[in-house]
């Protein structure tokens, strides 16, 4: 049998009726990644050794997981896929890690990502681009690429992720597996290393709507250390697949529906559509008027926070340091000029600059304000809608996934590979990327469902019932 | 010619003495080995998130009522951008848009003619690490452990019209401050620092001149001395029809002048914007009245009850109240001993000469109140001189006895009994007869001269008034 195909929640099962050890699982994992890894590049970081006793009596009895290049684990390097933080060990645990400690997972390795999560098809990484395990030629989408093609890619049994304006769903869409969005406040940010502190969230990325409740189940919750982080009693969402989806109003909105949006995309929507229905779902079409503006906004927003979080990054403390051959200025000012123009790729050069111009004095009200009252309005559109409706579904991404380097010259059409995405973290609500069909092409299509805030619940009722209905998260990749 | 006014605006920062820093739970004390009070917080490193003190954040507000601000309901953070190595995040956790108070006043200057001074905004922000040269490998080396102290900024409003003024409310302020009992409001330290905006314009003018912000003043005299030299330099560069140049200029101590460090060109842009990783924080109504219930007696409100409950006058109510503790033992005295005048004296006098003398707070001294006020009853009661108490009185600060015990240990007991007197006096007049004999035609003042004598002879011990009736008595018979 190869384990590593297998779900968390099936290996769950295999190890309490004692019909495989928590060593072989680990092994499966370790050689499917030293088979796989090679062709589809999802990890900087791996980890052989493994010792089941300590996970003797715990929940996951060391069950691996891989955890994306941006979550700090103690000791270990973390790097966001950047050439700047070489060299730099965290001395914590992010809060995240503590509670995969608590719950006995085991960190088998460290995935790719675009450098500081900018990007979306893990083009932009110092490590080189990660492949898409469906077609070696084409992008596994991004920021979280490494962690949705090492799931997808079967050379992991599940993962976490970091979203920003879509950084786990995108790629769960591109990968074939199932990642989520929660609502900004329900994962603690602490050790998550920040892109735009008020639209980051940690998500889980897994082969099926199950395991992505259990891993939700055990992340999520209130910590001391993140002043965002919400006091809220964390309920278990798996006990959201005992309810059907009988009369659940579901919304569809209409500014999603666009030109630009590929047939067989717009084609497997329909048909979940269908199957939903079906359910005993039941959909009207809605209007998000400001959806228009959501890239434009998240652009401002996203940037002008990503130009301050990443201004630590001066060669001071920790990470690279670089001195100019000549001195240009003082040593100081030769320093950080050097450090950071060697440390950091186009992508987070281009984003640096753009938040630093829009915070910058006599811009700030015409660029940052007004994003965030439009933000203000984006959320307010959705609330709108939710007063009305359970849900809202929509495709996760306008494409399959795209060849390597087909948009990497052309950072407008990337950044609108995201417009579907975008507005759950400008609003801060959760939403869901699942398999819903597959492309002539072979590559997979993903079926985005939000929510209202803190209904990760609803969420997992809608997903898990379609996905009982439907198989494409059965379907694996051949490599 | 044209005559000037002065118009200078300071900005004060004030380190707070919480228990923990602002955004972490690294102790906040002062003068430890370099980079041994750090944690992933306030080092600024990747993942790590800021959490709001509630105790700073609490005494920020404590102060700003004392100052007499409005308190805003909502407090809110911004991010303050600038490279420094000495500045971990790249950018400064602070106040900009919304700070957490604002438009207050203090009164300076004396009860008779009070001046009113505004004080724009008191705002909450985290202190930067400090950078020490290396000249031995001539690098400059940072030390983190300052990083993330509490600092309050106290802003007021140009409305200060000369160095004396800005000296004075200076001085008015840290009282206060000393009072709340906040922080060590030590300059030489760094828990109380002070940058000053000074401008002139025409008298008569209302809109405000150039202003220049000056940078680098280490204490009080310095504040009030670059902003006589500055104001020297404007007003010379203005009368000789020059411009003032906006910038930041540096305080040289050692030389006595200022110079350009910055121009406005050169200024930093800051990029303010609302902090995401701290939640906009509403202050209760309860919390505001927990806060002005903790609010200790300020320093005016101390100086009026002292003036009415103790007859002092202005004069003697203000020495007692520059120092709140000495205010305290003052008022111990006064419950054990009823002469609040005589206590005062001696606290104002010898007291704060020691304190002086010794560099030492009140607190440190082995004196209290009971074995001050034991001292005075025995002046009083005759027991010894008023000399030879000012003469044991250091001997009580060192050794922490009563002045009993070094009275006998000393043998400093007066000498009221008259047949030693006697023999003492008798000598005297022995040896003066001349003086006896100018005393004898009706030259009265010179019966000091043979008190002194005989007092001297009697080494300090010999009780003047009993002195000075057995003299009379023996002239009148002689």
């Amino acid at each position: 049998m190869n384990f590593n195909e297998l779900t968390a929640h099936e290996i769950l099962d295999l190890l309490k009726s004692k019909k495989v050890t928590a060593t072989e699982i680990y092994s499966s994992v370790s050689r499917a990644i030293e088979k796989r890894d090679p062709k589809i590049k999802g990890y900087v970081r791996t980890k052989t050794a493994f010792d089941e006793s300590e996970y003797s009596g715990t929940t996951l009895q060391g069950i691996p997981i891989s955890i994306k290049d941006n979550i700090c684990i103690k000791d270990t390097p973390v790097t966001c896929s950047s050439h700047i933080l070489e060299g730099f060990k965290p001395p914590y645990d992010a809060t995240v890690i503590q509670r995969l400690r608590q719950a006995g997972a085991s960190i088998i390795g460290q995935t790719n990502m675009d450098e500081f999560a900018f990007g979306s098809s893990t083009e932009n990484s110092y490590y080189g681009p990660t492949k898409n395990p469906w077609d070696l030629s084409c992008v596994p989408g991004g920021s979280s690429g490494g962690s949705a093609a090492v799931v997808g890619g079967n050379e992991a049994i599940w993962s976490l992720g970091s979203d920003t304006g879509g950084s786990i769903r995108q790629p769960a869409s591109f990968c074939g597996v199932v990642g989520m969005k929660p609502t900004y406040g329900l994962v603690s940010r602490f050790g998550l290393i920040a892109f735009a502190s008020s639209l980051d969230q940690i998500g889980p990325i897994t082969k099926d709507v199950r395991d992505n409740a259990l891993l939700l189940s055990i992340i999520a919750g209130h910590d001391e250390n993140d002043s965002t982080s919400a006091n809220i009693s964390i309920p278990d969402y798996t006990q959201a697949f005992t309810k059907d989806i009988e009369g659940l109003k579901i919304a569809v909105p209409k500014e999603y529906f666009i030109k630009g949006m590929e047939k067989d995309v717009e084609s497997a929507i329909r048909e979940a559509r269908e199957t939903l229905k079906k359910l005993g779902a039941t959909f009207k079409e809605v209007s998000l008027p400001h959806t228009e503006y959501a890239v434009a906004t998240y652009y401002i927003v996203a940037t002008a926070e990503a130009s301050s979080n990443l201004a630590r990054f001066d060669g001071v403390e920790y990470g690279l340091r670089a001195f100019p051959e000549k001195s240009r200025r003082t040593p100081l000012i030769d320093m950080y000029e050097e450090t950071r123009d060697k440390g950091f790729g186009n992508e987070a050069k281009r984003r640096m600059m753009l938040g630093t111009y829009s915070l910058s004095a006599g811009y700030y009200d015409a660029y940052y304000l007004r994003g965030q009252k439009v933000r203000t309005l984006i959320k307010n559109d959705f609330d709108k809608v939710f007063n009305e409706f359970d849900a809202v579904i929509s495709p996760t991404a306008p494409t399959t996934a795209f060849k390597i380097g087909e948009k990497a010259s052309d950072p407008l059409s990337m950044y609108l590979s995201d417009i579907y995405t975008i507005s759950a973290n400008l609003a801060g609500i959760p939403a869901l990327s699942l398999p819903c069909g597959f492309s002539k092409n072979n590559l997979p299509v993903g079926l985005q469902i939000m929510s209202k805030p803190f209904n990760e619940e609803m969420i997992y009722r809608i997903a898990y019932r379609y996905e009982q209905s439907t198989d494409w998260h059965k379907r694996k990749v051949s490599l | 010619m044209k005559t000037f006014e002065t118009v200078i605006g300071l900005e004060v920062h004030l380190q707070l003495k919480t228990k923990t820093k602002i955004f972490c739970g690294c102790a906040n004390t002062f003068g430890n080995e370099p980079n041994t009070q750090t944690c992933p917080v306030c080092l600024g490193l990747p993942g790590s998130l800021p959490v709001l003190n509630k105790m700073a954040l609490y005494n920020t507000i404590k102060a700003a009522m004392a100052l007499n601000c409005q308190v805003n309901p909502l407090i809110k953070f911004d991010r303050k951008n600038y490279y420094y190595p000495d500045l971990p995040k790249g950018y400064q956790i602070s106040q900009n848009s919304l700070p957490i108070a604002s438009d207050g006043h203090i009164f300076i200057g004396n009860q008779k003619n009070p001046n009113r001074i505004g004080i724009k905004r008191t705002h909450l922000e985290e202190d930067a690490g400090k950078l020490i040269h290396d000249p031995q490998t001539n690098c400059t080396l940072v030390d983190y452990n300052r990083t993330g102290t509490p600092l309050i900024e106290i802003v007021s409003d140009p409305g200060l019209h000369s160095p004396e003024e800005a000296h004075d409310y200076l001085t008015t302020l840290k009282l206060i401050l000393q009072y709340l009992d906040i922080s060590d409001c030590d300059m030489e330290k760094g828990s109380l620092r002070c940058d000053a905006n000074v401008s002139l314009r025409e008298k008569g003018q209302t809109p405000l001149g150039t202003k220049v912000e000056i940078k680098n003043l280490n204490s009080f005299k310095a504040v009030k001395s670059a902003l006589e030299f500055e104001q020297e330099r404007q007003q010379a560069m203005l009368e000789s029809g020059e411009r003032i140049t906006q910038e930041t200029r540096l305080w040289n101590d050692e030389k006595g002048i200022t110079s350009s460090m910055r121009s406005k060109e050169e200024a930093h842009d800051y990029r303010y914007f609302p902090e995401p990783d701290l939640v906009p924080f509403v202050v209760e109504q309860t919390m505001i009245e927990e806060i002005r219930g903790s609010l200790p007696e300020l320093p005016h409100q101390k100086l009026g009850r002292f003036r009415k409950d103790y007859a002092l006058s202005d004069y003697d109510a203000q020495i007692l109240i520059q120092d709140k503790s000495v205010a305290n033992f003052f008022e111990e005295c006064t419950k054990i001993y009823p002469h609040t005048k005589k206590i005062c004296n001696w606290i104002i006098g010898p007291l704060l000469q020691e304190l002086n003398t010794r560099k030492v707070e009140i607190k440190n001294l082995s004196l209290t109140p009971k074995n001050l006020t034991l001292l005075i009853a025995s002046v009083e009661k005759g027991v010894i001189s008023n000399l030879a108490a000012k003469d044991i009185f250091p001997a009580m600060i060192d050794t922490g006895q009563s002045a009993d015990e070094i009275i006998s240990k000393k043998g400093l007991a007066q000498i009221s009994d008259e047949s030693a007197l006697i023999k003492i006096i008798d000598d005297v007049l022995k040896e003066n007869p001349s003086v006896v004999e100018q005393i004898k035609q009706g030259k009265e003042s010179a019966m000091g001269f043979l008190v002194g004598q005989s007092m001297k002879k009697s080494q300090g011990k010999a009780n003047p008034k009993i002195l000075g009736d057995i003299i009379k008595r023996r002239l009148a018979n002689g």
